[in-house]
Parts: structure tokens; sequence; C-alpha cells
């Protein structure tokens, strides 16, 4: 019953629908190729996303962000559950049949130092998936591509520079340039700012906003700056240690965390403002090895109000209204 | 009024921004190697030599008509030969002298002179014309094999690179089983059997370059392996991915392109030891068979006569040092494209 609920909302609204996506990595494999031990990267995540909505993900690094983004653009094959794009499951298409719906989904990297091919021109990386793709006719691709360039803040006349010649902020721009080239819908986000300096980020995070509501984009935004998020999102998704703990709109996740990871990770957003009291909550110890994760609650390890029944079970994720959800025994108890 | 003026400044601030001034033309990355390659002398040496024996060997004999690859010099020539015979008689010794004349067809073995500039051989082949036509043999084998050495390899080890796995296991494997193979015996083997199948002397070095082919494009393969493994982890690979491109074109144009560095020296300095090869085969009588000409047959001719060896020197030595000028060059040219392709090197 449940399960046809969601079916039905997705078909209409939802763009993007992840369903119980698990990620592994094998750590040690035996002679005969068996995996002996494995990295959970990304363990039972579900969210859904409506066009024209961005969905900030946030966590500490190495908490599998980067990888769930990756893995629903399957750059990485899954290893369980079910990628939902457009109401089609892509979880297990060939690479082939991926093809035409790669630009209909996009990334843009962290580092825009490694992810431009270092012997074309600007001209070159952003005409090339315009050709390959058939976007518009071939005599008209190099007006498109000055469009774009001038949509994203490029000059015209970088079209025969190389990417060397440019700085971090304008290779970021290049990146969302090339991501946008092919018209896609959705576009994977991959903490595109935290290789940019403060000012930098600013004009960049403005150009996505913008470019949003030209395009009408779906973002999912990766990041573990949360002023960068609380600007940009209007879903909030928090991961720790490779799940994630709590999802819901960026009002009732900043008004009313339910999860104590997100409360302690709010608590550390730094104010701008020297005469207001931080109350900051100091977890205690570092994060577990993913390879090797708690039992129980995975954060209970750390987690200021831990009890019990933390270490023990594994508590449900469940809908607390309003789409927000989290996933503590403390909430359980009332 | 104001507003516009406001304007006009907000507008200069903006072109302030812009880093690089539109007048500026920076240098493409081919142009800074090329530039980097001409500053080094040893690179213009090896330019020099390379392309002067190009225009000797292919624009020469179209000058120089006066004598034919295999036009022998029949204005005969006298040979003198003296016998002495020592007789015994009562105990004193007569000495016999005897000079015999003999008019021969060939004028072989002339010194150098006006109508031969480097004399001719024993057989009375112009010397300096076959100089020429031996540096077309040379040039033309060794870019053939080397091009399709270089097409082979890139071929094979791209696709071994980038696949990984099983592939890249057995095509390995077999650049290990060809590696091991001995050269020169089975070129032996070979020439024998060409020999016995009668095919034509000017092809059989073609048919023996194409085994040479066989045998050393595992070197290539291994070159651009080892680069694609590398670079198929950049990130700009992962977009390329995620734009959806094929797999051909991921190899072609992302990642050979590359490769393009290291792979423009192994050819220069694979093309020098291919002509070392083709001159060996040719020495050891594998490769060009008299009548035609080539240089490794042309130092030959001293092994028929000792003679020759001592007192002919100009029937041989220019044959070496083509040679050597052919092999040092490509190895001057590939050293410089080398150091000149090095993105960390000073500017």
């Amino acid at each position: 019953m449940a399960e046809e609920k969601i079916q039905e909302q997705f078909d209409t609204e939802a763009i993007l629908e992840v369903r119980n996506l698990r990620k592994c990595f094998p750590i040690k494999k035996s002679f005969t190729g068996k995996v002996k031990q494995e990295l959970i990267a990304v363990d039972n995540v579900s969210f859904k996303l409506k066009a024209g909505e961005t969905l900030g993900i946030v966590g500490e690094s190495g908490c599998g962000k980067t990888t769930l983004g990756r893995t629903i653009l399957k750059l990485h094959e899954s290893n369980g559950g079910q990628i939902i794009f457009e109401g089609q499951d892509i979880t297990n298409l060939k690479s082939s049949e991926m093809r035409e719906i790669r630009k209909k989904m996009q990334i843009i990297f962290q580092d825009p130092y490694s992810s431009l091919p270092p012997r074309s021109t600007v001209g070159g990386i952003l005409s090339e998936p315009v050709e390959v793709h058939n976007i518009v006719p071939k005599s008209q691709v190099k007006d498109y591509v000055l469009d774009l360039m001038d949509k994203c803040g490029l000059r015209d006349y970088y079209y025969e520079r190389y990417p060397h010649e440019f700085s971090g902020g304008q290779r970021q721009r290049i990146c969302i340039a090339r991501a946008l080239s092919v018209n896609p819908k959705l576009v994977i986000c991959d903490e595109p700012v935290s290789a940019l300096d403060v000012s930098i980020q600013a004009q960049i995070i403005n150009l996505l906003k913008k470019l949003q509501q030209e395009m009408n984009l779906t973002y999912l935004f990766i990041s573990h700056d949360l002023s960068v998020v609380k600007f940009i999102s209007d879903k909030i998704g928090v991961m720790y240690l490779g799940s994630m703990v709590e999802f819901g709109t960026k009002e009732d996740i900043f008004a009313n965390p339910l999860h104590p990871y997100t409360e302690a990770l709010f608590s550390a957003i730094p104010q701008p403002d020297p005469d207001v009291k931080m109350n900051r909550i100091i977890l205690k110890g570092d994060i577990p090895s993913p390879a090797n994760p708690p039992k129980g609650c995975r954060f209970h390890t750390r987690c200021p109000k831990a009890m019990d029944i933390c270490s023990e079970v594994t508590p449900e994720y469940r809908d607390f209204g309003n789409g927000h959800c989290a996933a503590c025994h403390l909430l359980n108890k009332d | 009024m104001e507003e516009i003026t406001k304007n006009e400044v907000i507008e200069d601030t903006v072109e302030d921004e812009v880093p690089h001034d539109k007048t500026v033309r920076l240098m493409s990355p081919t142009r800074m190697v090329v530039r980097r390659f001409f500053r080094s002398k040893l690179s213009i040496v090896g330019l020099i030599m390379v392309v002067g024996l190009f225009i000797f060997s292919f624009l020469g004999p179209l000058i120089y008509t006066e004598w034919g690859e295999i036009e022998l010099d029949e204005s005969g020539k006298t040979e003198y030969s003296i016998s002495e015979t020592t007789y015994t008689v009562n105990g004193e010794e007569y000495t016999i002298r005897q000079t015999t004349e003999k008019s021969l067809k060939d004028n072989f073995l002339a010194p150098p002179s006006k109508e031969h500039i480097l004399g001719t051989d024993n057989e009375g082949y112009d010397i300096f014309v076959r100089l020429m036509y031996g540096g077309r043999i040379s040039l033309i084998v060794s870019f053939i094999a080397v091009f399709l050495i270089t097409i082979l390899g890139v071929i094979l080890g791209g696709i071994a690179g980038f696949f990984g796995g099983a592939i890249d296991n057995i095509i390995m494997r077999l650049c290990d089983i060809l590696i091991c193979l001995p050269g020169v015996p089975i070129l032996l083997i070979i020439s024998t059997i060409l020999d016995a199948s009668g095919i034509d002397a000017k092809y059989r070095i073609y048919l023996l370059m194409i085994y040479l082919t066989f045998i050393s494009w595992p070197g290539t393969a291994r070159l651009v392996r080892g680069q694609i493994l590398s670079l198929r982890e950049q990130e700009y690979m992962v977009a390329a991915e995620a734009m959806g491109y094929s797999t051909s074109r991921k190899i072609f144009k992302h990642l050979v392109p590359n490769v393009m560095p290291q792979l423009i020296v192994q050819m220069s300095l694979s093309l020098g030891s291919m002509i070392l090869y083709e001159a060996t085969l040719s020495y050891l009588n594998l490769g060009v068979k008299a009548p035609y000409a080539a240089w490794g047959t042309m130092i030959n001719i001293i092994s028929t006569n000792q003679d020759i060896l001592q007192n002919h020197l100009n029937v041989w030595v220019p044959a070496g040092i083509c040679i050597v000028i052919a092999v040092l060059g490509f190895n001057f040219i590939g050293d410089g494209l080398r150091d000149a392709l090095d993105p960390k090197a000073r500017r």
C-alpha cells in the first residue's frame, strides 16, 4: 500500500528518486576473487527530489556524499537499491543505454583543475558534448557554445584558450558551462565551490542560482559548507557514515533539527557576530571507519545523548511529518 | 545624467576584473613545444641532419641524373697484372716479369673523379648515386615500420590500459611472448623461406620489416598502456564518462592525445633503431639484395675482397657515414623533443 503511494507521488512530482541505495567498495579479495571485506560507502539511502528543487547533502568528509552523487549518475555501479530518474528505473541500465540518459543528468566536480582535459581549448571542451549528443545542428554549434559561455560569464574570446590559462573560478565556470551544454534536467554539484576562495564562491553560487531559474534545473548540491547549503537549498539531507540520518526542508531542519548529529553539525556554523554566544556541541572522538562501522546506530559512539538501545538496534528511518525524516531512537520514545 | 556616469563606472570595474588582455595572445601548448625545441642546438643539428638526408635521397636522384641505381659504367677499364717467376739455373737466379694487359668491359673500383663523385664499386656502379637510392630504401622502410608499430601499439596498448582486467592480461602476456622471441635467428629463417619462394628482391625487405613491426610493437603498447592507466583515473575522464561519450571516443580523443608527447619521442627514437635494423639486415644479405642498393649492402662489399677494405675507402665509408648521420639525427630529434615536451622544464 505504502509502496504504491510512493510510486504515484514520484510519477507526478519527483524527477529523481533514490530507494535504499547501497554502494560498497571491496577492500580485501580472496585469491578466487571473492570479496572478503568491504567498505560500505553508501548504506540504505532513500530520498525524493522534485523538479526545480535543490537538495543539499551535508556531512563530514568521508561520509559518502561524493560516492552517493556518483552512484546516482551510475559512475559507480550500485550494490543494491533503486535509482529512478524521470519515472524510469536506471539502476540496471547498460552503459550503452545510459548514454542517452547522461545528457539529462550532469555533474560538476569539486576540483576545477583536474576535471578539464588539458589539451583541448575551451571551445573544444564545450562543443564536443553538443556535437556528440546532437543538441543543435552542426552549423549552429559555435553560436550555441558562445551563447552558453556568455550565460556562464565567460568572454567569447576565451573560445580559443586552454584551461591552464584560467583561474580556479573561471575554470569552474567552464565546468558549469560544460555540464549545462547538453541541456540537463538534473545537475549533481559535487562540492563545486570548496576548492575556490570565498569571494569566488559567492560568484559561482549566484551563477548556479541564476542558471537554475533560467534553465529550470534541479540540483543535488553536495557540500560540507553549511552556510552555502543553507543559502542554495530547498531541502537538506544530512549524512553520517554512509547513511542518511535526517532529511527535510531547509526551514524544518534548521528550525527543528531532530537528530543529535544534525544539532551538533548546525551548532558548528560560525557566527559572524562576535557578541553572539555560540552553543557549540563538541563531539567526542573521531568518525569511525566505514570499513568497520559500529553496531546499532552508527552515531552512538559519539552521540552526546546515546542510550543503551543505540548500541544494539539500528534506529528506523521514519517520516515525522511534512517529509521530515530522521533515524534516531530518541524520537521513537514519545 | 548622474545615472549614466554610474553605469559607466560599473562597466569599467567589470572590465578590470578580466585578467587577460584581449590583445595578448597566449601560446598554445604546441607552439610552446616548438619554441623550446628550437632553443636546443643539438635538436637543430639533428633536424638539419635528417632533413639533409631526406633531400639527399629523395630529391638527389632527380637532380643528379648522370647515373642510375643499377646502371653499370661500361666505359671499360684496362687492368694490368704483373706476374713474377723466379728460376734458379746453375746457382744463379733469374726473374722473369710478365705484364698482362686485360681490357675489361666495366669500369669498376674507379677512384673519385669528375664522372663518378665517389668512384665506383666492385661491379662498376656509381657509389654516390647508390647512396641516394640506399637512403630512400632506409628512410621509407623505417618510416613504414615505425608507423605500423605506432598504430598497433596505440590500439592494443590503449585497449589494454583502458579496459584492464582479462583483456589487459591477454595483451600484456602476448607482449611478453613477443619480447622473448629472438630477432635475428627468426629473421634468418624467414629470409631463407623468402629466398625459396622466389619473391622479387625489391620487396623482400618490406616483408622483413613487417615481421620486425610484429615483434616491435610491444614496446609502444607498454608505453601507451602505462600512460593510459594513470590518465584514466583523472577527473576529466570521469567527466567524459558522465557526458556519455563512447568508449572509442574516450580512448582515441581524450586519452591518446595526452600520450602523444611520449609517443612522438618514442617514434623518433625508434626511427633511428629501425634504420640500424634495416642496415644490419642488408649487411647480412638478408634484406635488400644486389643489384639494388642499400647502405648495408654497400658496406657488405668489403666481405668480397680484402683489398677494398684497405685500399678503396670510398666504396664503403660513405655508406657508414650515412647510417651514422641518420641514426644520430633521429636520436638528437628524439632527445630534443623529450626535453621540449616535458612540462616541468623551464620555458
